[in-house]
């Protein structure tokens, strides 16, 4: 059933519902079909919403960063700053936009679209409201579909296209070592971030993010997943980071080394792209965050899967919105507390410590649901899971024998 | 001579605990700070056009040609100024004034100092003989083009008459007396206190 249809046959009595079917209206008396206007909707507001919300996403993270440095942050341009990103928006549009000439002038155009583009497609598939299975009318412009996470994975990874070709076409060494570090930064995060996802699939049965949502609504606050795969929301968590190259993962980018990475040779609107591409990027990190290990829109009391009505509908985005919120500010947070990994570091963080965390935690839930052992189960698995890996990096190095002579070799290889 | 066995300390990197291995209390102190700096309520910056800072009293900012009694430029255009100065930013061309003024011989015909060349070390204070050219307090000069920063001898006695009231910027030549300056060791560095001014800062909100 598409998205109009169930606007159509949505409750009447919703008032959300309503406005959208005015709007329908309007948009058919200008001749546009119904077919059309209603996923056309939606994307206008996600897309207006999104645009918006990442401007004042970066209001708030010049002015959390200015807290934590006992700054005030902006603070010039309407009352706290808050006009401060339009004034940035307009820069971003009225500054010259300069294109190298020893640029590949087609890709060097491209790239930031790219980047833009394919995050805000994985918006498609989130769920942005209350999602219930058997509604007639959902929050996400995709609904129904039941390869949600394989597509979101799929989409988001390939905004790394946009980063490498933005450093590659920049024809400039600090541009293309940004884009190669992001290469195997990203395809490496991909393989813990997904199989740290696997485990939520397998416990809701389903790839459908709504389905994913349900079940912990279902079962509680103490149903969602973050209690029986604590692990999974770690690595799940760090590798999202990692993915939308935030800190302590920017090394595509990093200021200090790279002057900007990728985006050295990126002015104006282009650059403004890179950086929407960014935040929309940490939204829907965000978001995913929420949604698979937050129990989404249910909150005990407040947002329960019967309750009905406007007033739900409302409460359920609001506490939604909360938790993206949340997480949003730890990553903020978590900025300028941690000092960029260094490229080994973040290598072997991935490889010898995230992948074989989330492969053991995959192998644990599988045993779990093919033994139909009790879900208590995950989360004891998982403190001995991580516990194993602080040992095994905690065990003692064998003691050092350092005779003089050592120090002598030293010395005269020295001179 | 050879290296003895007890001559050499080896430094082992700090051998880590069973939690510190695995980065949990480290990201969580870490986040306690930055809580704790985002939770305080006031700014340790100054919000500069509003708040002034207290710069220390031998601050060396933009230069002024001081006059004398009788309001005439003090210079006798001697050029030790502009032999002294390093940066070889200041340009002096002498006529003569033996005529209307007979105290001297000679006077500037112009004084050009190119402020965008001076590099404020303050040689050419020391240099004059008769405590003409002198550093003021002024740090925030701006200008909009190269030629606006060469100042001429109308904008550095300009300089001089907007600065010469300032308890900041005493003159220093009350016959032969030095200026606050030359008491650095007697006085506190800072103009109101030794200490950093501790008056409400702005709040974070």
């Amino acid at each position: 059933m598409n998205l109009s249809l169930q606007i159509l046959a949505a409750t009447e009595s919703n008032f959300v519902v309503r406005l959208f079917e005015f709007a329908i209206s309007v948009l058919g008396w200008l001749g546009i079909p119904r077919v059309a206007s209603a996923p056309l909707i939606l994307i206008l507001l996600v897309l207006g919403t999104m645009l918006g919300a990442c401007s004042y996403a970066i209001w708030l993270e010049r002015k959390l960063a200015a807290w934590i440095q006992d700054r005030v942050g902006p603070n010039r341009v309407g009352k706290f700053g808050l006009l401060q990103p339009i004034a940035d928006g307009a820069k971003f549009l009225l500054k010259e936009d300069i294109i190298p000439a020893h640029v590949d002038k087609f890709l060097f155009v491209i790239a930031p679209t790219i980047s833009v583009f394919t995050t805000m497609l994985a918006l498609a598939v989130v769920p942005l409201g209350p999602t219930t299975p058997g509604d007639d009318f959902q929050f996400m412009i995709a609904p129904k579909l039941d390869i949600g996470i394989v597509f979101l994975f799929s989409v988001t990874s390939l905004a790394v296209y946009g980063i490498i070709l933005g450093g590659w076409s920049s024809n400039n060494k600090y541009s293309a070592l940004g884009g190669l570090r992001s290469s195997a930064q990203v395809v490496s995060y991909e393989i813990p971030l997904g199989m740290s996802v696997i485990g939520i699939a397998l416990m809701a049965g389903s790839l459908n993010l709504e389905t994913v949502v349900d079940a912990q609504a279902r079962s509680g606050l103490f149903g969602w997943n973050i209690w029986f795969q604590p692990l999974a929301a770690g690595i799940f968590f760090l590798a999202a980071l990692a993915e939308s190259n935030r800190l302590p993962f920017d090394l595509p980018e990093c200021e200090q080394e790279l002057i900007g990475g990728y985006h050295t040779e990126y002015s104006a609107l282009k650059f403004g792209m890179f950086f929407l591409g960014e935040y929309t990027h940490v939204f829907t990190v965000s978001f995913l965050c929420s949604v698979l290990f937050l129990g989404g829109w249910h909150f005990p009391f407040i947002a329960e899967p019967d309750s009905v009505g406007m007033l739900a509908t409302v409460l359920k985005i609001g506490v939604l919105l909360t938790k993206v919120f949340c997480v949003i500010v730890l990553i903020m947070l978590l900025r300028w507390c941690l000092p960029r990994f260094r490229f080994d570091q973040l290598m072997g963080l991935c490889w010898k410590v995230l992948i074989p965390l989330s492969l053991g935690n995959m192998v644990c839930v599988m045993v779990v649901r093919e033994f139909e052992l009790s879900w208590l189960w995950l989360p004891v698995s998982s403190l001995v899971l991580f516990c194993t890996a602080g040992y095994l990096g905690f065990r003692p190095a064998p003691p050092r024998s350092r005779p003089v002579k050592h120090a002598e070799t030293l010395i005269a290889t020295h001179h | 001579m050879p290296i003895q066995e007890k001559d050499i300390v080896w430094i082992e990197e700090p051998e880590l605990s069973f939690w510190e291995q695995t980065f949990l209390p480290a990201v969580a102190g870490g986040l306690k700070v930055a809580m704790k700096h985002t939770l305080a309520q006031h700014s340790v910056t100054q919000q500069f056009p509003e708040e002034r800072p207290d710069l220390p009293l031998n601050y060396r900012g933009v230069h002024r040609l001081n006059r004398d009694e009788q309001g005439r430029v003090r210079c006798v255009a001697c050029m030790m100024c502009a032999t002294a100065c390093p940066a070889h930013c200041i340009s002096i061309v002498a006529e003569d004034a033996s005529k209307e003024w007979p105290d001297r011989d000679k006077r500037p015909l112009s004084f050009v100092l190119d402020e965008l060349r001076c590099i404020f070390c303050g040689m050419c204070e020391e240099a004059c003989p008769c405590d003409a050219i002198e550093l003021t307090s002024i740090f925030d000069l701006t200008g909009q083009s190269r030629a606006q920063m060469t100042f001429d001898k109308e904008k550095l006695l300009s300089n001089y008459d907007q600065t010469k009231d300032n308890p900041r910027d005493p003159n220093r030549t009350h016959r032969g007396r030095l200026g606050c300056a030359s008491e650095l060791d007697r006085q506190p560095i800072s103009a109101t206190s030794a200490k950093p001014p501790e008056g409400p800062r702005a709040k974070k909100m």
